[in-house]
């Protein structure tokens, strides 16, 4: 199929006698928006890790667009158009909005020696790029630092797709946000998917993840327990799969037994 | 429609943007406190020793030498910090400098100009030493280049006394007239300019007809020029941009392709030779190299790039902040001899002014980055 951007097959990790990947295989297609979803020590940074060049493979192969690829590091990975972006989002909170979009990635003007950094140019295209997103960045030139945490957020994925990004990695974007902050990032990242990206978001909160998914794989223990589509899995089901939905549903019913026992 | 063609010409503000006045951008700039402290260190002095000779010709060029020989090394010292990185051996590297020109051109023969490319190659190699061991080891650079720092000095006193016998090397004065680079750093600008007003009648003459402010030093030209220079990299170039990058999260600047070992190694590499100009000058002007010159010159850059904006843990500052952190620096120095003060008092006011200095700062990146 051509539409499968990246493709996972029995991909495992040891860190010398400890397993921290076994069999893992999923793949994400163009437009689709994957959730991998897992506790804490599944093995989610791992997978990330792997996904991204970082860590190799020590069993399994990764397909990019039909080819067989190894990714020998995280810069490999970039060149095929295999972004991630990390929890700390690589941004400096003292530098200005334009001066961290283009970071290492500087537009020029002028010739040989005088080649100089287009400031210009950066915050017409940083300004409008944060402006499709719909978040208005007040002023280009201001600090990220003044920024709150969701439009940070979206400000590393906005400069993730301006150069380049094919899939996206997402490592908890909503995991220190608030609930309506979360839900702009979210909203980001389905138009981001609406437009051919394939996503992969990682998370452990499935009342994120359950809204935007497509397609779910579930990590527990460092084994995937499957990928799912929306439609063949219920929120429920989904929370009930993760490591500690079984516990948080013992934990619901414990409370409800106080509540009727106080309330005698 | 017509709201967002609107908005988008810039005719209508977003509503978000808050009018914010002229005063609160620069309020953000970090060289405002140095600019400030300028401006009341010049109104203090003008009060206090207006009628004294500090102001005239041959006054303010004393007390711009002294700021401009510490501006040079200050710019280099605001750029590593900006970039995230101290550098403790710039004293060492001013004497070590100094060492390097006047072997080699009184012991060895050598022309002059081959003797000062020799002592800029030096600072290169010891620049890209200091960088290479703080890059790759992790550690903390103020422990390296305070090893370097220990390291330089003990070998310019130790080689200095195996070659010469002394601790210094007299004799430079006469290579200078002809050779053709040692102006640079010797020669003074503006000599006609000033004449002219001394023919004028506007500056003080000597007895013999002659200015008694000859021209404006090489070294404060050096001073102006690096600041300007500086400040175009930082401000104007992708190169400053990842130096900004490299100080303020090494991390994140790494994880978007910025080469921050590259970036850091360079800027090792910028305060030594930035030393070496200052041992340049020095030498030249008083003709001789001595092994302890440029003792305790580390710190008084650093104070200078703190008081102009840098903060102390990167990411953050101006070369222009440093310039001017220099320029007080100086006046204060020359000007406290104008005044009825105890020059011991001069160590005292430079302590609370670098306080003042670092308490301001950390507002300041308060205000910058809080959470709106």
């Amino acid at each position: 199929m051509s539409d499968v951007l990246i493709e996972f097959n029995n991909i495992s990790k040891f860190f010398g006698s400890v397993i921290a990947l076994k069999d893992v295989t999923m793949k994400v297609k163009k437009g689709e928006i994957m959730c991998l979803l897992g506790d804490n020590g599944a093995g989610k940074s791992t997978l990330i890790k792997t996904l991204s060049g970082v860590h190799k493979p020590d069993e399994g192969v990764i397909i990019v667009e039909g080819k067989k690829t190894e990714f020998d590091s995280p810069r490999d990975a970039l060149d095929m158009g295999i972004a991630t972006v990390y929890q700390d989002l690589a941004l400096v909170s003292l530098m200005s909005v334009t001066r961290n979009f283009f970071m290492g990635r500087e537009p020029k003007k002028g010739f040989g020696p005088f080649k100089t950094f287009d400031i210009q140019k950066a915050n017409k295209i940083a300004a409008e790029r944060m402006g499709q997103i719909g978040i208005d960045v007040r002023d280009p030139s201001q600090a990220v630092g003044t920024m709150s945490g969701g439009e940070r957020q979206c400000l590393a994925i906005s400069r993730a797709i301006y150069f380049g990004a094919k899939v996206l990695i997402l490592d908890e974007p909503t995991s220190a946000l608030g609930v309506h902050q979360a839900s702009v990032v979210l909203k980001y990242i389905v138009k981001a998917a609406s437009q051919g990206l394939g996503v992969i978001l990682i998370t452990h909160n499935v009342h994120h993840a359950y809204p935007v998914g497509n397609s779910f794989t579930i990590l527990n223990r460092g084994k995937s327990l499957g990928t799912y589509a929306k439609k063949d899995l219920s929120r429920e089901k989904l929370l009930g799969m993760m490591a500690g939905g079984e516990e948080l549903n013992k934990l619901e019913v414990e409370l409800k037994e106080m509540d009727r026992i106080s309330s005698n | 429609m017509s709201l967002k063609e609107e908005s988008i010409k810039g005719k209508i503000q977003d509503e978000r943007l808050r009018k914010v006045s002229k005063l609160k951008v620069l309020l953000n700039r970090p060289e405002l406190g140095a600019l400030g402290g300028s401006v009341l260190v010049f109104i203090f002095f003008g009060i206090i020793a207006g009628d004294t000779g500090m102001f005239s010709a041959y006054g303010a060029i004393n007390f711009l030498e002294v700021s401009a020989n510490l501006g040079i090394i200050a710019i280099g010292a605001a750029m590593l910090m900006i970039g995230g990185e101290f550098d403790l051996s710039v004293g060492s590297m001013i004497g070590f400098a100094g060492i390097c020109i006047a072997i080699p051109a009184i012991y060895w023969g050598w022309p002059l100009w081959m003797a000062i490319l020799f002592a800029f190659s030096m600072a290169v190699l010891v620049g890209y030493l200091n960088g290479i061991l703080v890059v790759r080891t992790g550690l903390p650079s103020f422990i390296v280049t305070l090893a370097m720092l220990f390291i330089l000095r003990g070998a310019t006193l130790a080689l200095t006394r195996l070659i010469t016998g002394r601790t210094q090397v007299p004799g430079l004065r006469v290579l200078i007239e002809n050779d053709p680079i040692a102006w640079i750093f010797s020669a003074d600008a503006f000599k006609g300019l000033f004449v002219w007003l001394g023919n004028l009648g506007l500056i003080a003459l000597r007895t013999d007809g002659t200015p008694l402010a000859t021209g404006i030093p090489a070294s404060v030209l050096w001073w102006i020029g690096l600041t300007v220079f500086a400040t175009w990299i930082l401000m104007k170039t992708s190169y400053g941009n990842w130096i900004f990058g490299a100080g303020g999260d090494k991390n994140g600047a790494r994880n978007v392709g910025v080469p921050v070992n590259r970036v850091k190694t360079s800027l090792f590499i910028g305060t030594a030779v930035c030393a070496t100009i200052y041992a340049c000058v020095q030498v030249l002007d008083a003709g001789s190299a001595d092994t302890m010159r440029g003792n305790l010159k580390e710190l008084e850059a650093i104070v200078a790039a703190v008081v102009g904006g840098c903060l102390l843990t990167g990411g953050y500052g101006s070369a222009i902040g440093a310039a001017f952190g220099a320029l007080i620096f100086g006046t204060v120095s020359m000007g406290i001899y104008y005044t009825e003060v105890d020059t011991d008092w001069f160590k005292v006011f430079l302590g609370v002014m670098m306080l003042i200095a670092v308490i301001f700062n950390n507002f300041i990146r308060r205000r910058v980055t809080e959470n709106k």
